[in-house]
């Protein structure tokens, strides 16, 4: 049994004309990307802890939770709590608060509000687990974020320089752009989707920009193996060519990353929930952008320099 | 291409099954003997328990040094039979200024001051302030220097002061020039160990000064809170004993009262300096200090020549057992201040534990089921390599001792998913070579040549993007990177030579005029 595969996602003969809606696609994915800056400024990301500083406090009290008698035991500590939910369960309370007010003791009095945090909470139901108890200063918070902007940078910098010289210089660019274009959506996404952005966010992001690379440099791989074997084939029917002989592969691999985070997404919890459903929005948007926007943008770029001797003879 | 020599398969089973066996300890309780004991080591994320970033007050180490350099500057000017008035410090700009007592002298004090015997070279600049003041300004590297010698030395502190505590396997590392990071597993309420770090213990005996209740205090001394009374005293600038010189400390229950207090022991120096200063000072208050606040001012009703003594101001069980853990472990060169705290309940570890194993466990599923349904044969090989991946990359964790955190989990999942792109690629290059009309044997040959290169350039690209996260992440985002990085090399060892070796033998085994792709 199974020694033969039973499915496949197109038939080998398949060739479907991509290049023909390499407008389309590029108009779509502008405007998509163009939205999400926009929402990147409103409503903005909401962001996490580790960035924005402050403290958060997780509790699991023992039945469903009295939020008027937490919000009460807070007010007499005189906390003013930026927000305390329900998250999950009936008896899963999140609490946070924003860091106290800039001044040379702002780091010492978010580490005091905490504990009195957590003792308002014990003593306001008692038998009350304290599951999560957070307190970023807002010097480490404005660290952290710096430190996960290079993260991001470098690694967008490293990409580039391998691409470049590994491929030529179209294919570096195109590529960057697309992926560019692939961030500005995943950011649009967390915008929408209001998930925290934190460092495991960021992450979740660096995740999608290596595993987007990678479908590209598979196609860009069979575009140059194809430049060297049909010389006088024109780039578009070319790059039409590549498209379709690797779709297979390509939307092999999307599936089986897919199927991998999709567990994740749904038993992960709420700390790896979020993290795992922009990783497959950002799977999607790297599949499709491989297809759509990578190889149109290689074709416009690449149009004249790739291919000088059939565009001459035409 | 298509032999494997019999060296080779050994090799690679050989790797496989050391990978089975360095895996193993991962699913035992207690420890094996005769085996090498290594476990993934969970992040606190995971198992519980509580991360602390601290810093040293870098403004504080500027104001102790400059409070030095002052004495200094007075002896050394005295020495000289120079005059001076209003000596002054500011911390906040590192520097110490004052004015000579006639003009015509200030060459002269300030050739005085540079060649200060107790001056370490190029620690500070000397230079004019206003209205003929002369400033002394500490240098950014000497200060840096300064800080992080006693972040070397805090470590060490803070390290018998959470040993003291009874923490278990805590972890303690510096971070930068003035951080230090406190891992604690298992304490997920750090509030005690937060207040045993956030003393500097600078414990001091001093005398109040003779006659003054007022509310300024006389030259040479200054007013201290009393801790007891709520009321402040007047307590001379001189240390008679400091508390540097203690070598035992414990916490006890005081006989007359019955309440919790603390016993200390001097060594030589400190027994001889406590008798004389008793002897000569019966009747007079003596107070004890910590970090400039007044534990307790007893009258010295007998001179103590014993070389012990005991501090009974109010105390708890659980104040006076920190008190003494403070005093034994010695004082903070500068005080710490806690600038982020993390703190997961074991529940929630626990909780995130199995959310990870369920995920793991579907995922592996389903992506096993897509491949047996997608490439026949050849997906089963890839399922074989892809449990051989999940092995190899728990025994590498494992054989490293990296922390396996929560997004290190995400990391585990994520590369199952990648792990059979390489499979993928080859099978699908095989059955294009097919198609072109290759008989079976060069179709495979050609297949896994030309895909090599493929997969080479995509995990690479992958390989240095996770290098990057890894230098310039920090905490859980490193743990995440560090899993995949190792995700990508153990991947590359399964599909490029197991998966491949499975397909080879059962061609060299069967034979077969077609391939099952």
């Amino acid at each position: 049994m199974l020694s033969r595969p039973l499915f496949r996602f197109v038939s080998d003969d398949k060739r479907i004309p991509f290049m023909r809606g390499r407008y389309a696609g590029l108009a779509t994915s502008a405007i998509l990307s163009l939205l999400s800056v926009g929402l990147f400024f409103v409503p903005g990301l909401k962001l996490g802890l580790d960035f924005r500083g402050g403290i958060v406090v997780e509790a699991r009290t023992q039945g469903p939770a009295n939020f008027p008698a937490l919000r009460l035991a807070l007010a007499e500590q005189h906390v003013t709590a930026a927000g305390i939910q329900r998250f999950g369960a009936d008896n899963d309370v999140l609490i946070q608060l924003d860091t106290p007010e800039a001044g040379p003791q702002q780091e010492a009095q978010t580490q005091k509000l905490v504990d009195t945090v957590r003792h308002a909470v014990t003593s306001a139901q008692p038998g009350t687990q304290i599951l999560r108890a957070d307190a970023v200063g807002a010097s480490v918070s404005r660290e952290l974020f710096r430190d996960g902007l290079l993260a991001l940078g470098s690694s967008l910098a490293m990409i580039l320089v391998y691409i470049w010289v590994r491929f030529e210089r179209e294919f570096a660019i195109s590529a960057v752009i697309t992926l560019v274009l692939d961030l500005t959506k995943t950011v649009g996404f967390l915008a929408i989707t209001r998930f925290q952005f934190d460092l495991v966010m960021v992450a979740a992001i660096l995740t999608i920009l290596g595993y987007s690379t990678n479908d590209k440099v598979v196609v860009y791989d069979r575009v140059r193996e194809n430049l060297r074997k049909y010389r006088t084939m024109p780039l578009r029917e070319l790059l039409d060519l590549s498209i379709n002989e690797t779709l297979n592969r390509t939307l092999g691999t999307s599936s089986t990353v897919f199927l991998a985070a999709l567990p994740l997404a749904i038993f992960g919890g709420h700390s790896l929930s979020g993290f795992a459903t922009v990783m497959l929005f950002g799977i999607v948007v790297g599949t499709s952008s491989s297809i759509f926007i990578a190889a149109p943008l290689l074709l416009l770029m690449g149009e004249k320099r790739l291919r000088r001797d059939s565009a001459a003879r035409k | 291409m298509m032999y494997y020599s019999r060296l080779r398969m050994m090799g690679v089973l050989g790797v496989c099954l050391l990978g089975l066996l360095l895996c193993v300890p991962n699913f035992m309780h207690a420890p094996a003997p005769r085996m090498p004991w290594r476990q993934i080591h969970l992040g606190l994320d995971l198992r519980g328990g509580s991360y602390l970033l601290l810093r040293l007050d870098r403004q504080s180490l500027a104001a102790d040094r400059l409070q030095t350099l002052m004495d200094n500057a007075r002896q050394a000017l005295l020495e000289k039979g120079l005059g001076y008035r209003d000596f002054q410090r500011d911390p906040a700009r590192r520097t110490m200024s004052f004015l000579p007592r006639d003009p015509s002298e200030a060459e002269a004090a300030r050739k005085a001051i540079a060649d200060m015997p107790q001056a370490v070279s190029n620690e500070f600049s000397v230079g004019n302030g206003d209205d003929g003041r002369i400033v002394l300004t500490l240098g950014q590297d000497a200060i840096a220097q300064r800080a992080r010698d006693a972040v070397t030395q805090s470590i060490e502190i803070v390290r018998r002061r959470i040993d003291g505590s009874g923490a278990i396997d805590p972890e303690i590392t510096r971070e930068g020039d003035d951080r230090i990071v406190v891992e604690l597993p298992g304490i997920s309420d750090p509030e005690r160990i937060k207040a045993l770090l956030g003393t500097t213990a600078k414990m001091t005996f001093r005398l109040l000064a003779p006659g003054a209740a007022g509310s300024v205090a006389p030259p040479g001394a200054q007013l201290l809170p009393d801790v007891s009374s709520g009321q402040t005293l007047p307590v001379q600038d001189h240390v008679e004993v400091d508390g540097g010189d203690l070598t035992n400390a414990g916490a006890v229950i005081d006989q007359q009262s019955g309440s919790w207090a603390v016993s200390f022991s001097f060594d030589h120096a400190g027994a001889r300096a406590f008798a004389d200063t008793t002897r000569a000072n019966v009747g007079r208050r003596f107070a004890i200090v910590l970090d400039n606040k007044v534990i307790e001012a007893p009258v010295i009703q007998t001179p103590i020549t014993a070389g012990n003594g005991q501090i009974t101001g109010n105390f708890t069980a659980q104040s006076a057992t920190d008190l003494a853990v403070m005093l034994r472990a010695g004082a903070l060169p500068a005080p710490l201040s806690v600038i982020e705290q993390r703190a997961i309940g074991p529940s929630l570890g626990a909780d995130s534990i199995r959310a990870g194993a369920i995920s793991l466990l579907v995922g592996l599923l389903l992506v096993m089921a897509f491949m047996a349904l997608f490439y026949g044969r050849f997906g089963l090989y890839a399922n074989v390599a892809l449990i051989a991946n999940l092995i190899l990359m728990m025994a590498a964790l494992s054989l490293f001792q990296a922390t396996l955190t929560l997004p290190g989990m995400a990391g585990l999942l994520l590369t199952l998913g990648m792990a059979v792109d390489a499979n993928i690629l080859i099978n699908e290059r095989i059955r294009e070579e097919i198609k072109r009309g290759r008989t079976a044997l060069s179709a495979m040959q050609v297949g896994f040549e030309r895909a090599t290169g493929t997969i080479v350039d995509s995990n690479a690209t992958a390989f240095l993007a996770h290098v990057m996260l890894f230098v310039f992440g920090t905490g859980p985002v490193q743990g995440f990177a560090l899993t995949i990085t190792i995700g990508i090399v153990t991947t590359l060892f399964t599909t490029l030579l197991l998966s491949r070796l499975l397909m080879v033998r059962w061609y060299a085994l069967t034979r077969p005029s077609e391939l099952p792709v």
